[in-house]
């Protein structure tokens, strides 16, 4: 029927007879981003967003610049040049107790080696850092000890002032687990390993800490562990937990025959009660007390989700290596199976794609029983390459990055034409013409 | 923009011809004159009334000291545009009628010879043998060589056509003071640069005769002087003599702006203009204040040569040409102006008069006009006028004609009659405007002593007795077949006025130097009072000439109004005589105007002191409004619609016709299929004598756009839901193999995009690399290339993954892929069973409906209660059902067409309240709807 438009009937029906990806038509009415605003100042990909307060967040990529935006305007308010290759690291640096500036600081590293810390009001350099044996590959700042860790080939952690305060150089990437707790020895820093955790069998890709008594970590094989943060030790493990009919046998199969990347986790999040796991292509929501998956989504996107995000009304929002962002939502499931459904009929008519992915969740629900369910409410398409991260703002809507060296601001295009409004009036106010004389 | 499409239906001749008087209610601001040889068949637009060119054109001419008046150039320079026309007979007519006589030599009681500041004067003047009609502007210029070192010139525009001078005349005047300007300035400056030539000289003399004085005295010591030295001393006195003489002129000059221009009346954009105008001058030509070394110093590579005593004054001397009395580069600035005037004007009355009020409308509406009218349009318009105005002695000129700044209910009214100016009797005015207008009148007569002129008034009165003329418009306005060309040529050439009159008229001028010299309308001169007369004391006495027979003549009716003048026009050509007699006159007005737009007493009212105004007129017009309402639903392409519109369904329009024959042949897209060709084709046999103002590109371009979008809506049965798409700011793609056809379609279907910014329109022509998302958000209009090829294949393959954000429309396959559409607006804008047959008919429909759509969206994006909470404790909901509801009930939208103005309304408030309008794009907005399938 679409086949006129050549890629509009052929790629979704390709698809569906490829995997059950679920797909949302074009009526979304529960997707409130109905407007979008292109950001361009990158030149390459870019990776890596932070939000420096409410209205402004700041992109990295491979480009080695640094841009802060404004998040409601969309403005590029200031470019920061600075490295020489690509920034592999990007983190919002507290600013130092009553320290005499209040300007948002943040942290950038880059595969040159060095680590510089930026004014964001100014936009000049406040701190350089080149000492590095290697590239720094992800920054993380202890906000209690006041004090941050640089990781790369070796930990080293300094002070607000960029003072080394000590390092390990026995660390390698070989090594499955590492936890460092820097340990204040009255005067001096030191590092002490104090254990290795050695449970999974592949690469760790993935760390969070749930809270306060427990920490999850995902390797490239797919394993889930959730660990005791006082005594490291595993409270629960889920290996296989992403395959909808567990069978032990064929384990070693379905390994062989998908690629490890389809299993692999590459970013957790989290809220009160479930960890949220992007595992290969699929969203898998593990709860916490149940120690259980509650609900899943296999083929939440055609490739390896990358990020994903819970935003604070039961939604979560992934975005992938495909060019699309997904936003769905977790929902009680009323009733265990829905009717099934004859799909011939709607094959006639050329509906049959929809009804599969319908019949499809149906049938691994009834089997696996998952008391609840990720629906999909909406999609968000604008990016040609896969969008490498996002960020939501409470007040702005979303802002996501890709490889296509766009960055996207989606917004609520019902609040934005309000504030349009209101912008209008103030305008009118400022001007005069409000209040005309009778 | 706003079209008056209505004038078309008044003019219609077969109608016409059918029931001459049953045409409905115009408001008045739209109706144009009859044509009055449509009984005899003629084309309005073929030749206008026997004149001998072919179309206006502009005159300078001099009256030469030495041969009289003469014809100096003319533009456009092209001898076909005056054909036949006798350049040198209407050179002497209009400068026959230059009786300022700007008064320069030695005046009583002043030692040396004072330079006399004259202003400019503005005449109407008309010539029915000839058949033309012209404004005429003279001016005087300054040289050194001429007698009184004056040279007067006039430049004339000449139109067969007097309604459009009486009508158009301040635009004339305004346009024409300016050109004047720029040529006096430059004369001034040329005038400077030859006294300080002439200084030098006379220094140089001066020196070389002292020396030989000086040799002669020693040489000679004997006692007593030769008449050798005597005359040399005298020789000597009389270069010191000159020299102060040129010395004080030079002064004089130099000090002209301080005597200029005491705040003539203009309008007051042209006040300001002038004065911003006189004070530059000031400053630059003031050595007192600054020096400009650039305006007034002479070349310094002069070498001063010996003036022979006696030299001057001698009649067989080349004059200087026009060209070598003013600075070039101004000389050349006053021909682009003049360039420009031509252009400006070119056209039909009621074209000009249409466009004005169209411009002076969306002057009005700055706010929203920047989503659909054609910028590049007007802003050509601009920079050619910035381009061609002269930029240094007009530094602060307004971007368009005057009339554009006057709000608009001014220039409903002033578009028929302008106040002190053109018509005597202001009958369409408001009551004070009335009063306004006669005190003007009478401190004007109050100024004169009647007596002083009692005796020529006495000739004149004759005159217009014999003459039983109704009008009597100022001067040359005779040719009657009883008096013979050559009389009347004879006659003229003799100088007529006695010097008593001629001081008297420059008296006058300085007076009311802006008013026009056309005397009041007045059937018979029984109703005229003396001193009313008398204000025009040079204009009855130059009719003295011709006032014996003049009997059958066409006169100028110039208090009369637009309506009023095509059938005064009318009754004077069936019964010249019945004008004799007022009160006949005016019955045969009152007859002839089926609806009493307006009483016809409009002559009677300037004398009993009564002006009458019709306060109902307000009223009539509307009804004549709806009237007019009820004839377009009656016509079945209008069935749906509620509001009424008053676009041209019924006859296809005839002001554009003339515009567009001209370039039918150019039109490579016009569809011969289509029955337009056949109204084209008809068309084609008018003469392009009335070309239009704008520029042949744009105009061209919207026929052209017209008339494929016209073809589109015939040809898809979906073109509604296409028009939706563009409307509400859904890209629009456009899909296919051949670029002409893909191109042509997206220039038709740009007629429907909104713009952003007043800059450009969203719209990309030809696209064939694949779409990006940054596309959506730049253009809303797309012609994309299908490619057959496996590299096609990624630009379908982005058209489907952005698929969300594009109606796609494929030519190909005669398919469209858009949101399903229900409402009543688009169907309005695109009726494929329409009337409109002709391109541009259509765009200005087109036009007129988005404008309508633009001041709604206006509406709702302006409306303060709609879009902020009335109170804090309102909830969001409130205010969207609010809005909802003033959406539905108040504007009248349904379903989808709420979606167009949300659209649009955003785009308002997105430009209005932007720091740098046009500087960014604005987000790309988009809903998730399911989209259709339409196919043919």
């Amino acid at each position: 029927m679409l086949r006129w438009l050549i890629g509009g009937g052929r790629e979704p029906q390709g698809l569906a007879e490829k995997s059950p990806l679920q797909t949302i038509g074009e009526e979304q009415t529960q997707n409130p981003y109905t407007e979008l605003l292109v950001l361009k100042a990158h030149h390459d990909i870019v990776r890596f967003l932070v939000q420096l307060d409410e209205y402004r967040f700041a992109s990295a990529g491979d480009d080695g610049i640094v841009v802060v935006w404004n998040a409601q305007t969309g403005e590029k308010l200031l470019e920061l040049n600075g490295h020489t290759q690509k920034i592999t690291a990007l983190i919002t640096f507290p600013s130092l107790e009553a320290c005499e500036e209040k300007n948002q600081l943040i942290l950038t590293t880059s595969a040159d080696r060095t680590v510089i810390l930026w004014d964001c009001d100014t936009g000049r350099q406040v701190r350089k850092v080149s000492c590095f044996q290697s590239t720094v590959k992800c920054l993380i700042v202890l906000q209690r000890l006041n004090v941050w860790l640089s990781g790369g080939n070796d930990l080293c952690v300094w002070n607000q002032k960029l003072d080394l305060l000590c390092k390990t150089s026995h660390l390698s990437d070989t090594v499955i687990f590492r936890l460092v707790a820097p340990t204040e020895e009255s005067l001096e820093w030191n590092i002490l390993e104090i254990k290795r955790l050695l449970d999974h069998q592949d690469n760790i890709l993935s760390l969070v800490n749930v809270n306060d008594v427990s920490f999850v970590t995902g390797s490239h094989v797919g394993e889930m562990i959730i660990w005791d943060i006082l005594d490291w030790t595993v409270q629960a493990c889920e290996c296989n937990f992403w395959d909808p009919s567990p069978q032990l046998d064929t384990q070693q199969e379905i390994k062989l025959c998908q690629k490890p990347n389809d299993i692999s986790i590459h970013h957790f999040t989290w809220d009160e009660e479930n960890v949220f796991a992007a595992v290969g292509r699929g969203l898998y929501v593990y709860n916490l007390h149940m120690k259980r998956v509650i609900a899943c989504q296999k083929c939440a996107h055609d490739s390896n989700v990358l990020h994903i995000a819970k935003l604070p009304n039961r939604q979560l929002i992934s975005c992938s290596e495909d060019g699309s962002v997904r936003i769905w939502e977790l929902r009680e499931k009323q009733q265990l199976a829905a009717e099934p459904v004859p799909t011939g009929f709607f094959n006639m008519w050329g509906f049959g794609r929809v009804n599969k992915q319908a019949s499809q969740p149906v049938k691994k629900q009834q089997e696996n029983a998952p008391p609840c369910s990720l629906e999909l409410i909406g999609d968000l398409i604008g990016h040609s390459s896969s969008v490498e991260m996002f960020l939501y703002f409470e007040d702005h809507g979303l802002v996501t990055c890709s490889a296509d060296h766009l960055i996207i601001l989606w917004k609520n295009g019902e609040r934005e034409s309000g504030l349009r409004s209101l912008k209008l009036f103030q305008k009118l106010e400022e001007n005069g013409d409000l209040y005309l004389a009778v | 923009m706003i079209s008056a499409p209505d004038v078309v239906a008044f003019t219609k001749e077969e109608e016409y011809e059918e029931e001459p008087y049953n045409e409905p209610a115009l408001p008045e601001e739209y109706s144009v004159p009859l044509f009055p040889f449509a009984s005899q068949g003629a084309n309005p637009w073929s030749k206008l009334s026997g004149a001998k060119f072919s179309r206006d054109f502009i005159l300078i001419s001099e009256f030469s000291e030495q041969v009289g008046p003469q014809p100096l150039l003319t533009i456009p320079n092209d001898t076909k545009v005056f054909g036949t026309f006798d350049l040198n007979y209407f050179s002497l007519r209009i400068m026959s009628v230059d009786y300022q006589a700007s008064f320069v030599g030695h005046p009583p009681g002043s030692a040396y010879p004072k330079l006399n500041f004259v202003e400019d004067s503005k005449v109407v003047l008309g010539d029915s043998k000839e058949g033309a009609f012209a404004y005429v502007h003279h001016l005087t210029l300054y040289d050194l060589e001429a007698r009184g070192f004056v040279r007067p010139f006039c430049m004339a525009y000449i139109s067969a056509d007097q309604h459009k001078i009486m009508q158009q005349f301040q635009e004339l005047s305004a346009e024409f003071s300016k050109a004047s300007e720029c040529l006096k300035t430059g004369n001034r400056k040329a005038f400077a640069g030859e006294l300080e030539k002439k200084l030098k000289d006379l220094d140089y003399t001066r020196t070389v005769l002292h020396t030989e004085t000086e040799i002669q005295k020693k040489a000679n010591d004997k006692g007593f002087y030769s008449s050798q030295a005597i005359e040399k001393a005298n020789e000597l006195a009389s270069v010191e003599k000159s020299i102060i003489e040129h010395q004080d002129l030079l002064k004089q000059i130099r000090s002209y702006p301080h005597r200029k221009l005491k705040g003539s009346p203009l309008c007051s954009g042209e006040t300001e203009h002038t004065q911003d105008q006189a004070s530059q001058a000031a400053t630059t030509s003031n050595p007192d204040e600054s020096a400009d070394p650039d305006l007034y110093t002479c070349r310094p590579a002069y070498t001063p040569k010996l003036i022979k005593a006696k030299s001057t004054k001698c009649f067989d001397k080349k004059l200087k040409t026009l060209e070598e009395l003013c600075d070039t580069e101004y000389f050349t600035q006053t021909l682009a102006q003049l360039s420009h005037i031509e252009h400006m004007f070119r056209g039909d009355l009621c074209y000009l008069l249409t466009s004005q009020i169209d411009r002076a409308l969306l002057k009005q509406q700055h706010i929203t006009n920047f989503l659909f009218e054609d910028f590049a349009e007007v802003d050509d318009r601009v920079a050619e006028k910035e381009e061609s105005a002269p930029p240094r002695p007009v530094p602060g000129r307004p971007p368009s004609r005057s009339l554009e700044e006057c709000p608009i209910p001014q220039v409903l009214i002033s578009v028929g009659s302008y106040k002190s100016s053109v018509e005597s009797v202001p009958i369409k005015m408001e009551q004070e405007l009335g009063d306004e207008y006669r005190e003007a009148e009478v401190t004007e007569v109050s100024s004169f002593d009647p007596q002083e002129n009692l005796d020529f008034l006495d000739t004149d009165m004759k005159g217009s007795i014999s003459s039983g003329e109704s009008i009597e418009v100022l001067g040359t306005e005779k040719s009657t077949p009883v008096l013979p060309k050559s009389d009347s040529q004879t006659s003229l050439t003799v100088p007529l006025s006695p010097q008593v009159v001629r001081s008297k008229a420059v008296s006058h001028r300085t007076i009311s130097e802006d008013s026009i010299e056309v005397l009041s309308t007045c059937p018979s001169e029984a109703l005229i009072p003396d001193d009313f007369k008398a204000s025009y004391p040079s204009a009855i006495n130059e009719e003295e000439s011709y006032a014996d027979d003049s009997e059958g003549a066409i006169h100028f009716q110039a208090s009369v109004s637009p309506p009023e003048l095509g059938e005064a026009e009318e009754g004077s050509l069936e019964n010249p005589l019945s004008q004799i007699d007022s009160s006949c006159c005016i019955g045969k007005e009152s007859d002839s105007l089926r609806v009493p737009l307006s009483t016809p007493a409009h002559t009677p009212s300037e004398q009993d002191g009564v002006v009458s105004i019709p306060p109902q007129r307000c009223m009539q017009k509307d009804q004549g409004f709806r009237v007019d309402f009820a004839v377009e639903n009656a016509s079945p392409s209008r069935d749906n619609s509620s509001e009424g519109f008053p676009a041209d369904e019924l006859d296809p329009n005839r002001l554009l016709a003339s515009r567009d024959a001209s370039k039918t042949s150019l039109d490579n897209c016009s569809d011969t299929t289509s029955n337009m060709s056949s109204v084209a084709s008809t068309s084609s046999d008018r003469t392009p004598s009335s070309a239009h103002p704008t520029g042949p590109s744009s105009e061209r371009h919207k026929k052209r756009a017209g008339q494929n979008a016209l073809k589109f809506i015939r040809q898809y049965p979906f073109a509604h839901p296409a028009i939706y798409s563009l409307l509400s700011g859904r890209t629009l793609v456009v899909l296919g193999e051949d670029e002409a056809i893909v191109r042509k379609l997206v220039t038709a279907l740009s007629i429907f995009v909104p713009s952003h910014s007043r800059f450009a329109k969203p719209v990309k022509h030809w696209v064939s690399s694949p779409l990006h998302i940054m596309d959506f958000q730049k253009w809303k209009l797309i012609g994309l290339q299908r490619v057959a090829s496996p590299a096609g294949a990624g630009t379908l393959h982005a058209l489907s993954r952005y698929s969300r954000y594009t109606s796609v429309l494929d030519l190909d396959n005669k398919a469209l892929r858009c949101p399903l559409y229900r409402g009543t607006l688009v169907p309005r804008l695109a009726d494929h069973r329409t009337q409109i047959k002709r391109g541009s008919t259509y765009y200005l429909h087109v036009q007129s409906m988005l404008t309508q759509l633009c001041s709604k969206a206006f509406l709702y994006a302006f409306c303060h209660h709609l879009h902020l909470p009335a109170h804090d404790k309102e909830t969001e909901e409130v205010v969207a059902s609010r809005q909802a509801s003033f959406l539905k009930l108040n504007l009248g939208l349904v379903n989808e067409d709420v979606k167009v103005v949300q659209y649009l309304a955003e785009l308002l408030k997105l430009h209005y309240t932007q720091e740098a309008p046009g500087t960014s794009h604005p987000t790309l907005r988009f809903d998730y709807v399911p989209s259709f399938l339409y196919k043919i």
